[in-house]
């Protein structure tokens, strides 16, 4: 099972054969349950319930697992991560992650392996608006890039990437309040909110008026504080009363 | 008679008593048990569900006709303690799955408890009226007005017998004083103060008032990017009321004095057990967690359950607990799996009998489990409706861990991990305890001779 303290063998001449294929034999096997314990955790704390408010201890207990995981990645060499270069490959990333967002129930009841975490830190950095709408705008024409992974963290940067990965799980529990004193303190709320108005939406699960009345990215405009909810509100109302006045002329 | 049998558990022999619920196959979500608790003196038992109910059940007088049949638990009160609400701010809904009701000792004729779900706590009151006032002057028996100038002479209500009516009337509503799930309550020892504990905060109420209480334990972290544990489980000592203990999703438990400053951040008390270096893995945080703690009766033990294992602490040693009894060991080299399906984030509470000797604690398969302090011998039972014929003495249950399963014995690949016994009840006084299986209550109670 998952004991730590499993050594990693250095992969060099040399070891005598027998050595290093009962090493290869062994490696592996950890490497890939610890890196599936890994992606199974992540996914745990996005899928979260969109309707109610997460499981707090559950979140945390899950968080602290990741942690752990990551921080014996870090300590075997083995932590890497892809670097955010290419433009063009952002897109791309940015739609791998929609496609995380977009899987039904189902679909990660059976197990599949949510190919790429590097975008994870994106979901949660700067404008949400803004990555939502590009998402959005390529969703259609999207094949699931699912050859943009086997090891979707590159080495690039160790310590920087660490710290964004970092970030990132940081950033599921920074709650909104940091960025406005007026924003009720919780874990997963605004977050959660905007990907169930994303999932419904590309997932056409929404019904009409909810359709007409989001017109696709009012409900992604930065949410992060309950002022702009209701100013979010307001203005939906205020939408509602010019198609009101429009449709009565 | 099978070998085992009336040498556990000084000799006593569990029967099955009753069962409450509907046998549909498909369970109503709304109908599954949330919680169980007796009161003070076992004459009531409340249920609550995640429908936001909650029944409770009154013990009949023992009849001199059937004295084999001891008084049998009947419905006595139903009411909607719970409604679904909506956080317009967050978006989120707000469930009307009551999490815990707990008993106010009883000071008059009347019954009072405190129910709670994820944010607000209410205090409800279950009276009886068996009479009715008859013989107004100012309204007539509907209710209506009476025109006064046409009342020509006085009369003096009187009180007439009328059919038994429970209601059930909630009296106080202590809301909005909690950001997170609220996951315990705890009436204090001077019936005055209770506290409601939620995943970071612990605050404190006088019954009397309802728009404000204080916090006495707060552990969010400035920066919530920094949050490694969390509140599980809280109660006040059973006597010292200026005592009580709070367990953590890090397998520790702290005492508290309130007498030692209005924020009680620091303990008086620190219980933890040194890990198991042979036993780690990346699940042993997890299943240290806490999910139930309990004072003995006596108010000299701590219990705890956490996912394996319950464990009594005695409150003058912080280091180790001087019982550790194992649930289902057998789960250990599945962790794996129960983390995928998230069955390891169940949450099972345990309890103590009347004389704080034998222990109880649920577990997968309607299974549950007893340990006797002193013999030190366990058993396992099960709750289920092949043994439901009355008065039918249960069976004890057994797990097969490897190697060749014996007949009555199941193997751990076989059990049914969707049927788990996470809320469990014993009578204060008696051998009678009560057993939440998703949606029915089974009643159980030892044989008599």
């Amino acid at each position: 099972m998952f004991v730590r303290g499993l050594k990693r063998k250095c992969f060099d001449g040399e070891e005598d054969i027998e050595g290093t294929l009962a090493g290869i034999k062994a490696i592996p096997s950890y490497n890939l349950q610890r890196q599936s314990l890994l992606d199974m955790s992540l996914v745990k704390l996005q899928l979260c319930h969109m309707l109610v408010e997460p499981n707090l201890c559950r979140s945390v207990l899950i968080a602290n697992t990741v942690r752990q995981i990551q921080e014996e990645m870090t300590q075997d060499g083995t932590w890497q991560m892809i670097n955010p270069q290419s433009t063009g490959q952002a897109s791309l990333d940015r739609l791998v992650s929609t496609d995380i967002l977009c899987r039904s129930s189902r679909e990660q009841a059976e197990g599949k392996h949510v190919p790429a975490y590097s975008t994870f830190n994106k979901d949660f950095e700067g404008d949400q608006a803004q990555d939502s709408s590009e998402t959005m705008s390529t969703a259609s024409s999207v094949q699931a890039p699912r050859n943009l992974q086997s090891h979707v963290w590159e080495m690039e940067n160790p310590q920087e990437n660490k710290g964004n990965f970092q970030k990132s799980l940081d950033q599921i529990f920074e709650t909104l309040e940091n960025k406005s004193p007026n924003s009720v303190e919780d874990l997963f709320s605004e977050v959660d909110n905007s990907y169930y108005d994303l999932d419904t939406m590309l997932t056409g699960m929404m019904s009409n008026t909810k359709m007409g009345h989001c017109d696709g990215l009012e409900t992604f405009s930065s949410t992060t504080t309950t002022a702009s909810n209701s100013n979010c509100k307001s203005d939906l109302n205020e939408l509602d009363h010019i198609v009101e006045i429009l449709v009565e002329s | 008679p099978l070998a085992g049998f009336g040498s556990l558990m000084q000799d006593v022999l569990w029967c099955f008593s009753q069962v409450k619920g509907t046998i549909d196959i498909g369970v109503t979500e709304a109908d599954i048990i949330s919680t169980v608790e007796f009161n003070h003196t076992g004459e009531l038992l409340a249920t609550g569900d995640k429908g936001g109910r909650v029944v409770i059940f009154q013990r009949e007088q023992e009849s001199k006709n059937q004295p084999h049949r001891r008084g049998e638990y009947n419905v006595y009160s139903t009411f909607q303690s719970h409604e679904p609400e909506f956080d317009y701010l967050k978006s989120l809904e707000i469930e009307e799955k009551i999490n815990k009701i707990r008993w106010l000792p009883q000071q008059n004729a009347a019954y009072f408890l405190l129910s709670t779900n994820d944010k607000t706590v209410k205090l409800w009151k279950v009276s009886e009226r068996d009479k009715r006032p008859e013989g107004y002057n100012l309204k007539d028996e509907d209710g209506r007005l009476r025109d006064p100038s046409m009342i020509t002479m006085l009369r003096v209500p009187v009180l007439r017998p009328m059919d038994l009516m429970v209601e059930a009337t909630p009296r106080r509503v202590f809301a909005n004083a909690h950001t997170y799930h609220i996951n315990s309550i705890s009436v204090n020892s001077d019936y005055e103060t209770y506290m409601s504990a939620d995943d970071l905060r612990i605050n404190l109420w006088n019954f009397e008032i309802t728009n404000q209480s204080f916090n006495i334990v707060d552990i969010k972290p400035a920066n919530m990017e920094e949050l490694t544990e969390v509140i599980t489980a809280a109660e006040f000592h059973p006597h010292h009321c200026n005592t009580f203990v709070y367990s953590s999703s890090k397998g520790t438990i702290r005492l508290c004095d309130m007498r030692t400053s209005a924020l009680c951040d620091r303990h008086a008390k620190f219980f933890e057990e040194p890990e198991d270096p042979s036993n780690r893995s990346f699940f042993s945080e997890i299943i240290s967690s806490i999910s139930d703690v309990k004072f003995s009766h006596s108010g000299r033990y701590i219990m705890t359950r956490d996912y394996l294992t319950v464990k009594v602490w005695d409150l003058n040693m912080e280091n180790r607990p001087i019982e550790t009894y194992q649930v289902h060991d057998y789960l250990r080299s599945k962790l794996c799996s129960l983390y995928e399906n998230d069955c390891i984030f169940d949450k099972f509470e345990c309890v103590w009998n009347g004389s704080d000797s034998v222990i109880m604690t649920g577990s997968y398969n309607n299974f549950f489990r007893m340990f006797d302090r002193n013999t030190k011998r366990d058993v396992t039972l099960e709750a289920s409706r092949e043994n439901s014929k009355p008065r039918a003495i249960l069976k004890p249950r057994k797990v097969c861990v490897g190697g060749k399963r014996r007949k009555d014995e199941i193997s751990v690949d076989s059990l049914d991990f969707s049927k788990k016994i996470l809320h469990t009840a014993w009578h204060p006084s008696e051998n009678i305890i009560a057993v939440a299986a998703t949606n029915n209550l089974y009643i159980f109670q030892d044989k008599v001779n």
